[in-house]
């Protein structure tokens, strides 16, 4: 067990590294420079805005002390708009993302769960049908057509709840409902189709056989397994909650980091992209950590095998 | 042979085994079913994955035949007849420059389905040529190939693929370019696992055995019967380049104007929903949904056919 987490998390380590090298390459091939906007500027400022920047460092100088960067997590001011720096813009984005990502996930996994136990104890009744057809119906819809559906019906046509921005608790229906559709879909189809492998298994008959009631079959017994591989799939999950930040909040006019994320981009803010996606991807590969270690203490068969393993 | 066990066996019996040639007690009642027939025949009863894929023929038709039947261009604007609602002359209206929404949604359909065969077809060459190499060679090559694949897993998918567009010049070729360099990880990751669990089997030892050439064996022995969970995996490949196609131009970094695709469509028709010209939402937005809808029915549908042991 032991070597297993040191070895996931050396492997971590590893993948973030590649991350910030690739984000750095990737963005030093841009043609144009982010200067290029302030066309007014002398050639005197911009020279002095680069010097600023580091930008007329050599490439490798520039390589290190972004890594430097990167390890103390201060990415230095924004080009775009200098007196605020990177990490002010992570900081007063990221709460607004958060919120709504955890809002996402948290509604998904129990709608999602809802369903898809719901389908499996109704196996290829009316009910299984109805929460299927829902699921495929969530995966198909893309997030930013649902969100503009959703606008358009309940915040248009019904006036139940505001269009835009994040202020009350009603403002936060509509995109966490945007956001929670698809990765609620994945999570009911998942569970339905463990929970019909489950439930055919011995210790379920078993614990009928024992005269366990059905609610306490299914909850203490199906389901606890069935969930095994929804843990697998939380960190493809998040992924898919984090991206969808971005357009949500471009669509609700959210004032998140996704909005920052996607503003860098067309202007060419390098310190915003570059932070933004070390951010982003440091989150992502951390959670991924979590999930493997976190299935790793709840399925023993796992923690049985890595202990052979190491013998 | 002793008495009594003459009167247990009658002597015919006892006769010696002659090989039955075209006997009638030996002829088998069922006409042979190969894989692939006996996968068509699940996948047919399976009603949702046949709408799918009747839908998914006439949307390829529409794309391939609409916009060249069509008497108005994708592109070309026209002034005079801004925001008209779906009509006779327009079926689907017209958008804010004029320009017929009908032509727009197949040419849209053009590019959808060319970027997610595309990604598809990409996928699948890179991860059958990298899985089955991995897992056929085994051993360090293996341990090096799958840590280098681990890596690249941990990726941000979508988070690269943007990184890359910006990069990159905008256009149909970045995209697929794009989607591909992340997409073919999955598929490389199926192909190993297959390749690890049939290349100990006793069909491929036999053929080894008959002095069968490593390609040989991958062509011949693996690559047949991993056909079922490849063709599922591309299936669902589809409509997730369809996705992000859709997605990466509606953020503005896939398709540019003034070409048709639906996530383009989409992302221009926002600025109107709100004065109630729904039609140039609606359309592509309904066929987007319609087409991954397609997908992931069909994808499912032969995930079922294909895999026997799932059969109820």
């Amino acid at each position: 067990m032991k070597n297993y987490v040191i070895k996931r998390f050396l492997l971590m380590i590893g993948t973030i590294f590649i991350i910030a090298s690739l984000t750095f390459i990737l963005m030093h091939l841009i043609p144009g420079s982010p200067f290029e906007q302030d066309r007014q500027t002398s050639a005197a400022v911009q020279e002095n805005l680069r010097a600023f920047h580091q930008l007329d460092q050599p490439l490798y100088i520039q390589y290190f002390s972004y890594l430097k960067s990167i390890a103390t997590f201060n990415f230095g001011p924004s080009i775009a708009s200098p007196d605020t720096t990177v990490n002010e813009l992570i900081g007063r984005g990221f709460p607004v993302s958060f919120e709504l990502g955890l809002w996402a996930i948290g509604i998904a996994l129990v709608s999602g769960l809802v369903l898809g136990v719901m389908a499996a104890l109704h196996h290829n009744g009316l009910l299984d049908h109805l929460c299927m057809g829902i699921a495929v119906l969530g995966i198909s819809i893309p997030n930013f057509v649902l969100s503009t559906l959703l606008i358009q019906e309940f915040a248009v046509n019904l006036g139940w709840f505001p269009a835009a921005t994040w202020r009350t608790p009603m403002h936060m229906v509509l995109p966490v409902a945007a956001l929670a559709t698809a990765p609620m879909a994945i999570i009911a189809r998942l569970i339905r189709s463990s929970m019909l492998e489950t439930l055919t298994q011995d210790y379920i008959k078993m614990a009928r056989a024992k005269g366990l009631s059905p609610m306490r079959v299914v909850i203490r017994h199906a389901l606890r397994n069935a969930l095994m591989p929804v843990v697998t799939l939380l960190g493809t999950l998040m992924a898919s909650i984090l991206t969808g930040t971005f357009v949500i909040e471009k669509i609700f006019a959210i004032p998140g980091m996704g909005r920052y994320f996607i503003d860098s981009i067309s202007t060419r803010d390098y310190p915003v992209i570059m932070g933004t996606t070390v951010f982003y991807s440091t989150i992502l590969v951390f959670m991924l950590f979590l999930v493997d270690m976190a299935y790793c203490l709840l399925d023993p068969r796992i923690r049985l095998h890595h202990h052979k393993g190491q013998a | 042979m002793k008495p009594h066990e003459q009167d247990l066996f009658p002597p015919e019996w006892l006769q010696p085994a002659i090989r039955n040639t075209g006997d009638l007690h030996n002829t088998i009642e069922r006409p042979y079913v190969s894989y692939w027939q006996d996968a068509w025949q699940r996948l047919r009863r399976n009603k949702l994955a046949m709408l799918g894929l009747v839908f998914l023929l006439a949307l390829v038709s529409m794309a391939i035949f609409a916009p060249l039947f069509s008497p108005y261009s994708a592109t070309a604007q026209d002034l005079r007849n801004q925001n008209l609602p779906p009509s006779a002359l327009h079926w689907f209206g017209t958008d804010d420059l004029g320009r017929d929404v009908f032509t727009r949604t197949w040419q849209g359909a053009r590019i959808s389905l060319f970027v997610g065969f595309m990604a598809a077809l990409i996928d699948f060459v890179i991860g059958v040529a990298y899985g089955g190499y991995s897992g056929l060679k085994g051993g360090k090559t293996d341990a090096v190939m799958m840590r280098i694949v681990e890596i690249l897993y941990g990726l941000p998918y979508l988070l690269m693929v943007i990184l890359l567009m910006v990069v990159m010049k905008p256009s149909l070729l970045t995209i697929i370019i794009a989607l591909t360099i992340t997409g073919w990880i999955s598929m490389a990751r199926i192909v190993r696992g297959q390749v690890l669990q049939l290349k100990n089997l006793e069909f491929v030892t036999a053929s080894r055995t008959f002095g069968a050439s490593p390609g040989r064996i991958i062509r011949k022995n693996l690559l047949p019967n991993t056909m079922g969970p490849i063709i599922v995996q591309m299936t669902l490949t589809v409509p997730s380049a369809i996705f992000a196609e859709a997605f990466l131009s509606f953020l503005g970094l896939g398709i540019q104007a003034p070409h048709a695709s639906w996530g383009v469509m989409t992302n221009d028709a926002l600025p109107v929903i709100l004065s109630g010209d729904w039609w140039q939402l609606f359309f592509p937005a309904l066929f987007i949904s319609l087409t991954m809808f397609a997908f992931n029915v069909l994808g499912d549908g032969l995930q079922d056919a294909l895999d026997p042991k799932l059969k109820k």
